[in-house]
């Protein structure tokens, strides 16, 4: 700052500062995954009153594809443990670990999406479209804004992976987890409503 | 975070442009909320101009038609609440003074507050590119409900709801980015000594706000997903013969948009309650009754959306429960309201242009806030529901909150902003000038609403009912075109304290929170030696101590 030139009596790491127990980066996590819940579950009850109402949603809704969404509810659970297991080396501070479950993490990430590039293509390739029915117009757009909310927790782990070092970064693997499991979590709601509780129709 | 605060020297755009610095990310959101707010104030010109003399031409348009009349009214409201609103009382005046007051040298995450105003920052372009495409901006009211609002013109999408859907969408992310900073900044960032309860009023009420604001905007953001699909995809969420439901927005829209009232006002009260002790030489008056009312308004606040829609089709059962909590919800206000009047009793009291706007806040919002009672009555509320009463009403809520609460605020942190004082006799003829013609526009828009004026009518002439009433319209008219005039002063007096020399000192009203201990204006890194906190923010005039205030901060030896 030329413009105001007052010297900084007090590097920023010589300051102390009253807080409460959690770190900085959970503390604004929480507050920041507070917003996500109320987000999706606003559209999760919309869901839910839109659907109490119409029984006949069922016919659409009985087209999802149960066993590919069974899996990717496998694959995201499996990528929460492998989160844990990256937060768990990170608090070791054990670099060469946390990368490693955080590139499985990752990779299951990835491959969640695959499957759901899978489901949507067949999907729309059946001339099930947004359009189509009010229901489709909730599919597409709760999975839509979860996949969006996969693939920025794979972009931040991407960056993880390259900026991770030794005295850098470590402690965001505990929030970037916090979110993770946020994600992983709002699919444990979707699943079941989109899929589960349609068949049998 | 912490190594990352110390770059040396930013650079030009490090410094003014992509800053990370609090004070100035605070200025940009200032500038770029008062710039709206000239946009804002124009098309409220336009809309007074043209309800007054409906078939004469308005300035820099021609003869308005209906449907550009429904344009100018959904933009006034959407620009005055999502973009001055929002960001003058939250993104400048929260950025700015919560590191200063808490005693810390920033955020807690710059880039994160970098990225906030950014992102508003590209709402704004795109919400000025809505003006521009095909049939026009947005039409179909700041509330944009359904079915109007995803209706095909004539052109077969609604390119103008469409950006206008994006911008506030986009705006929200901006807010939810700063509002993780107006959380976790209090909360971890105090200065040694400085307990919760001992952090200043304003903080607790930007806190408050940011979290009611992160609690409540959420469903409507996955609304704005779901209106999207019905404008681009042709989807019929909130179609009924499509098999959707209007009333699914109704309800998305006003569970925000509720809470959002509150999201302005906390900020406001937070301003004048920093300035009313100051100006009274008194402790401000129940400080922790406030910050529980607060709490307990924040709460309820949630529960009392559905009084925007009593004519909407609502369950008269569930109508009661709403007039209930509404008019339960004015108790913990009028314990915040009474509790800065009771600041006031027996105080030596001084009237500078900061005092004046604190205290016409509080008068004019007790008339917003008295005239509500009258809609949260389910019953009360069929009669004037969609009046200009309600236009009234909220006018009287809003402006003294968003207006009166900023220029407060600016005559009293203008030294600590640029490092010089706003004239101050200016400043009392904006007051005066603006208080009066306030009155008039709005107090006969009242009248207008109690004698059955409909609030969306682009030519009330054509109404023979409306005819003997027409009279308020001009007077009203006459107040707006005063109270623009009025806000010349303020112009001249903001132009004057941006230039020349930098002369205020460190605490020119003797107040004892913490930013007055740094430099005006503080520079990076905003003290000289990091405060130790010894006192609460508001030791006024103890009659055992020789100076009448104790700062909040223990002495430090001159540097």
């Amino acid at each position: 700052m030329s413009a105001h030139p007052v010297p900084i009596a007090h590097p920023m790491h010589e300051l102390k500062y009253e807080s409460i127990s959690p770190s900085m980066g959970r503390v604004g996590m929480w507050a920041f995954l507070a917003s996500e819940i109320v987000t999706f579950g606003g559209v999760v009850c919309s869901y839910l009153l839109l659907r109490l109402c119409h029984p006949e949603w069922i016919q659409h809704s009985s087209k999802t594809l149960l066993p590919i969404g069974a899996i990717n509810t496998v694959v995201l659970l499996t990528s929460s443990l492998t989160m844990v297991l990256a937060h768990h080396s990170a608090e070791l501070k054990n670099v060469a670990a946390t990368k490693k479950w955080l590139a499985c993490t990752l990779l299951l990430g990835l491959l969640f999406l695959c499957f759901k590039g899978y489901e949507y293509t067949h999907e729309i390739e059946n001339g099930y479209l947004p359009n189509t029915a009010v229901f489709w117009a909730f599919y597409f757009a709760m999975t839509g804004l979860h996949g969006l909310h996969v693939l920025a927790g794979l972009v931040t782990m991407a960056y993880l992976l390259i900026a991770i070092k030794e005295d850098y970064r470590l402690t965001a693997v505990a929030p970037v987890g916090l979110y993770w499991h946020f994600v992983d979590l709002v699919w444990i709601f979707l699943f079941p409503l989109l899929y589960v509780t349609t068949q049998g129709a | 975070m912490a190594e990352e605060m110390n770059h040396a020297h930013p650079g030009f755009i490090g410094t003014y442009i992509f800053s990370r610095d609090h004070k100035m990310i605070g200025k940009q959101y200032l500038f770029t909320g008062l710039f709206w707010a000239l946009a804002g104030g124009f098309l409220a010109y336009g809309i007074r101009q043209h309800l007054a003399a409906p078939h004469s031409p308005t300035l820099g348009h021609g003869v308005m038609s209906p449907d550009f009349y429904n344009t100018v009214v959904t933009m006034h409201g959407t620009i005055m609440v999502f973009w001055v609103a929002m960001p003058i009382l939250i993104g400048a005046f929260g950025n700015f003074l919560i590191p200063l007051m808490l005693g810390a040298d920033d955020m807690a995450f710059p880039t994160l507050n970098m990225l906030s105003f950014w992102t508003f920052f590209l709402s704004s372009v795109v919400l000025l590119a809505s003006f521009f495409v095909p049939g026009g901006a947005a039409a179909s009211g700041w509330t944009a409900y359904p079915t109007l609002s995803v209706q095909q013109g004539v052109h077969p999408i609604n390119w103008g709801q469409v950006l206008w859907l994006l911008a506030v969408a986009l705006e929200f992310v901006s807010m939810l980015l700063g509002g993780v900073n107006y959380i976790t900044t209090p909360l971890q960032m105090r200065a040694p000594g400085m307990g919760l309860f001992e952090m200043p009023i304003f903080v607790w009420m930007q806190m408050a706000a940011s979290l009611i604001f992160m609690l409540s905007v959420g469903p409507l953001v996955g609304g704005a997903v779901l209106m999207l699909f019905d404008l681009l995809f042709g989807t019929g969420v909130y179609v009924p013969e499509k098999g959707g439901d209007p009333l699914l927005w109704q309800h998305l829209f006003w569970f925000f948009g509720h809470p959002e009232v509150y999201v302005l006002l906390l900020p406001a009260l937070g301003i004048i309650g920093e300035i009313i002790p100051v100006f009274s030489r008194k402790p401000l008056f129940g400080y922790k009754p406030i910050i529980w009312s607060t709490i307990a308004a924040g709460i309820l606040g949630f529960i009392v959306w559905a009084h925007h829609q009593f004519i909407s089709g609502l369950d008269p059962k569930a109508a009661s429960v709403f007039s209930i909590t509404t008019i339960i919800i004015s108790v913990p206000f009028s314990i915040v309201i009474f509790s800065m009047i009771a600041t006031l009793w027996k105080g030596s009291i001084q009237f500078t242009t900061a005092m004046l706007f604190a205290v016409g806040m509080i008068a004019e919002f007790i008339i917003g806030g008295t005239t509500g009672i009258i809609n949260g009555s389910a019953a009360a509320d069929v009669y004037v529901h969609d009046t200009y009463y309600i236009v009234g009403h909220f006018h009287y809520t809003l402006f003294p909150t968003v207006f009166y609460g900023t220029f407060a605020g600016l005559y009293y942190w203008w030294p600590k902003m640029f490092g010089r004082h706003l004239d101050e006799r200016l400043g009392k003829i904006h007051f005066w000038g603006t208080t009066v013609f306030f009155n008039m526009t709005f107090i006969p828009m009242l009248l207008l609403g109690l004698a059955g004026h409909q609030r969306r009518i682009a030519d009330p002439t054509i109404f023979p009912l409306l005819r003997n009433v027409q009279y308020l319209h001009v007077i009203a008219t006459y107040g707006l075109y005063g109270m623009l005039a009025y806000q010349l002063p303020f112009c001249w007096a903001f132009c004057k304290g941006l230039v020349g020399k930098k002369d205020a000192e460190r605490n020119p009203w003797r107040a004892a929170t913490l930013e007055w201990l740094a430099p005006s204006p503080p520079g990076h890194g905003n003290f000289d030696k990091q405060p130790e906190v010894v006192a609460g923010p508001y030791e006024y005039s103890k009659p055992e101590e020789k100076e009448d205030f104790i700062p909040q901060w223990k002495p430090q030896e001159a540097l």
